[in-house]
């Protein structure tokens, strides 16, 4: 190690004295001149092989697939070449690169005899022109209408001026309600203080006016608005599972544990939290929805399997302009 | 040899005159002026590690089955995308190590260029004549955040899908446009038109990179045509002092560049982020509970939430709805603030001349002050997306926090503004009486000598 430190030293002075050959007066220099450092220059080496040696490291843990922890030495190897790098160019940034401090003048504000002259240019390549206004007013128009033109194709991505889609959902009088597998939801199956996903059957599951929360209360928690009459038969009450906010889906349903002191039950979206109370037609009872949770009204059929009673009370999906005009659809 | 390669380049470009100046370039000694300097090299991570993983990604949204070494998804019907990334984490060599670099200088990056900007807010290094380059700056941020967004959405795991639902209920929440500007972006009601997949990755991998690198380069146009900005010297000297780009600050910059790289490379080696194998693909009947995006997007979150539950009618047509104050006029607000604020300061001191030198904090009362609390108002935002995450780990319950960041976001903001002021008047005055005791002192000292 000695001796190859040595060897270095010696290189790096036979380097040096190979630039002495072409030596100035100190005045004339315009880099000032650094003081040998021959000891950092010596570390520096040291860190660049330990550099190579890590990358090198790299490419072993790259070839063979017999580490264990292949991902995170990879990860070690690569870092650490790359700080050894960092550590030679830093120190020898501090030790063998001169550091000089130099002053100089901050660049002219600004340039008047080049502004007038552009002025100037300019006010003066229009001197033949005689309709100055009609000329920009035309031009104007060729360019606004040619921009328009332009833009006009990236329409194609979706219907601009169309928002029918929005209020569509699937759910019409009859349908029945299924669960993630196909299969219908009966009646008797619905328990308390547990919620259900459900989807339309026979529809695409995917769309925002699909799934459905399904819920059982105890008749004393359900208190409708007036027309909700018979939507809720032996207490299952059915939801849209997208929240009227921002459009996440209500994963958490808060059960009370001990009614007396905690308060009802309610649907609430994971994102933003605001929790909707199923027993009052969907009210907002918190957080930052704007809107009542839609209510899909539910029929038991003849099997005992839910069916929709009618469509959504609402538009599904976090609110847009307009979104109160019409009642969902389908 | 180096004559011969400088010759030669010469001749056919004429660069020597600007490469003699390029190299004395002068740059001021301050660390704080290396922030900008990170987020650059966290970019050049970005590019690198990002061009690596476009090799494997597949952006769309077609339905396929898992069939990787991943087990417990073994069998699972997912999109070809989120697919995609589970074989970058699991079975693609290096992979997961590139996916994760990426991630973490993504978050570094931003990081970087948020501290960058309150350091030049601060030190009042916005004013004439870089005014540009502090817009340029602005923009470049909010633009980084769109493509951080994008960059988690594409991956089409649970936690993207139910960002970009949050993205779409935004989108529609806009005043009278909402609805046909959500439709036209996403194409179809939510979760769109499947083709919206791959209108996210062309602008997460070349429109948005390339704006950013854009701007990067007008940007540094900027800085090197007016130059740094420096602290103010003592004895008033208008000079500007600093090392020359080259030797001096070459290998310092290049060794910063490569820590940079280093760090991030490691932690991408060693820390966990976004273990999306974890989430499961998107559904859009599934949410989960604690979701948080990445901590720049977290005081839009912040807002959404503080919000109180209401949309603006007009009879039975909705003006406003909900999302809006939080998911878009408040990142406006901020947006326009900051990009104003240079012209608005001139217009209230008066200033109009050029200010090469920095200001200490603490010499400008004002704008420190305003400053501070407007920061303190967006961080309370911030931590109020978090508050869900207290409740669980602390146990403090959501709806009172909620209302008490609701009240503090208007309180706190007041009275940072005021004790910031006073700190800075203090400050300044226990400096004054310092310097009126030197100066005592060294008269009598002056006094006793003659005597």
């Amino acid at each position: 190690m000695r001796r190859l430190g040595r060897w270095l030293l010696a290189l790096s002075m036979l380097r040096r004295g190979g630039g002495d050959r072409r030596e100035h007066d100190d005045d004339d220099r315009i880099v000032s001149a650094g003081d040998p450092a021959p000891r950092a220059e010596l570390v520096v080496v040291g860190l660049l092989l330990l550099a190579a040696l890590s990358a090198a490291g790299f490419v072993v843990v790259y070839a063979f697939d017999s580490f264990s922890a292949q991902h995170q030495l990879l990860g070690i190897t690569l870092g650490l070449s790359l700080a050894f790098v960092a550590a030679a160019l830093i120190l020898g940034g501090k030790r063998l690169i001169v550091s000089e401090d130099l002053e100089e003048d901050y660049p002219e504000p600004a340039h008047p005899q080049e502004e007038a002259e552009v002025v100037e240019i300019i006010e003066e390549s229009r001197g033949g022109i005689t309709r100055k206004k009609l000329l920009a007013g035309a031009g104007a128009a060729a360019g606004g209408t040619l921009g328009v033109a332009a833009l006009a194709p990236a329409l194609s991505t979706g219907p601009w001026f169309d928002t029918d889609p929005l209020y569509e959902t699937p759910w019409e009088r009859g349908r029945r309600l299924v669960d993630d597998r196909g299969k219908p939801f009966r009646a008797e199956e619905i328990a308390f203080d547990t919620f259900y996903t459900a989807f339309p059957e026979g529809a695409d599951r995917g769309q925002l006016g699909a799934p459905l929360v399904v819920v059982r209360l105890v008749p004393d928690a359900i208190r409708l608005p007036p027309d909700r009459a018979g939507w809720a038969p032996e207490g299952i009450l059915a939801y849209s599972k997208v929240c009227t906010h921002a459009g996440c889906a209500i994963a958490l349903y808060r059960t009370p544990t001990f009614s007396a002191t905690q308060p009802g039950p309610a649907l609430v979206c994971p994102c933003h939290y605001s929790p909707f109370d199923p027993g009052t037609g969907g009210d907002v009872k918190f957080g930052p929805a704007g809107r009542n949770l839609p209510q899909l009204p539910l029929l038991i059929d003849s099997a005992g399997e839910l069916r929709a009673g009618g469509t959504m009370s609402g538009a599904v999906g976090p609110s847009w302009p307009g979104v109160r005009l019409r009642k969902g659809e389908s | 040899m180096i004559r011969q390669a400088v010759h030669f380049l010469d001749e056919r470009t004429g660069a020597a005159p600007f490469l003699r100046k390029g190299l004395r370039y002068l740059f001021p000694d301050h660390w704080s002026f290396l922030l900008g300097e990170v987020a650059l090299y966290s970019f050049i991570v970005l590019v690198a590690t990002g061009v690596y993983l476009t090799l494997f990604f597949e952006p769309s949204l077609a339905e396929t089955h898992y069939s990787g070494s991943y087990e417990p998804l073994q069998g699972l019907a997912m999109s070809e995308a989120y697919k995609s990334v589970i074989d970058i984490s699991f079975d693609v060599k290096s992979g997961l190590l590139m996916r994760q670099t990426h991630h973490w200088a993504a978050n570094l990056f931003v990081a970087a260029i948020v501290v960058h900007l309150m350091r030049v807010f601060f030190t009042g290094a916005f004013r004439k004549p870089r005014e540009l380059t502090w817009v340029v700056g602005l923009l470049m941020l909010f633009t980084t955040l769109l493509e951080g967004y994008l960059g988690y959405s594409i991956i089409d795991d649970l936690l993207s899908g139910m960002g970009l639902a949050i993205g779409y209920g935004v989108a529609e929440s806009l005043p009278v446009i909402g609805g046909y500007l959500s439709l036209g972006i996403w194409g179809a009601p939510f979760p769109g038109d499947p083709a919206f997949e791959s209108r996210m990755y062309i602008f997460h991998v070349l429109i948005l990179p390339v704006a950013i690198g854009t701007m990067i380069a007008i940007h540094l146009g900027l800085v090197a045509s007016r130059h740094h900005t420096q602290f103010k010297r003592a004895g008033g000297k208008s000079k500007l002092l600093g090392s020359p780009a080259f030797p001096a600050q070459v290998p310092r910059s290049l060794g910063l560049m490569f820590a940079t790289a280093a760090l991030l490379f490691l932690l991408g080696g060693l820390v966990q982020i976004n273990p999306i194998w974890e989430w499961g693909p998107y559904e859009l009947y599934l949410g989960t509970n604690g979701a948080q995006p990445d901590w720049y997007l977290g005081w839009l979150i912040g807002g959404l939430r503080l919000v109180p539950g209401f949309d603006v009618t007009i009879g039975e047509y909705t003006l406003v709805p909900n999302p809006f104050w939080g998911g878009a006029l408040f990142p406006l607000i901020v947006l326009v603030v900051l990009l104003v604020w240079p012209w608005a300061e001139r217009r209230v001191t008066g200033e109009r001349g050029f200010s090469n030198a920095l200001d200490r904090p603490r010499d400008r009362p004002g704008r420190t002050a305003f400053g501070a609390a407007f920061f303190t108002w967006v961080v309370l935002i911030f931590f109020a997306g978090s508050a869900d995450r207290i409740y669980v780990f602390l146990d403090l319950d959501y709806v009172p926090q909620l209302w008490v960041y609701r009240a503090a976001v208007i309180i706190l903001p007041l009275v940072v503004y005021f004790v910031a002021r006073r700190v800075c008047l203090e400050l300044q005055r226990a400096e004054r009486i310092e310097h009126d005791s030197e100066e005592a002192e060294a008269e009598a000292r002056a006094e006793v000598a003659t005597a």
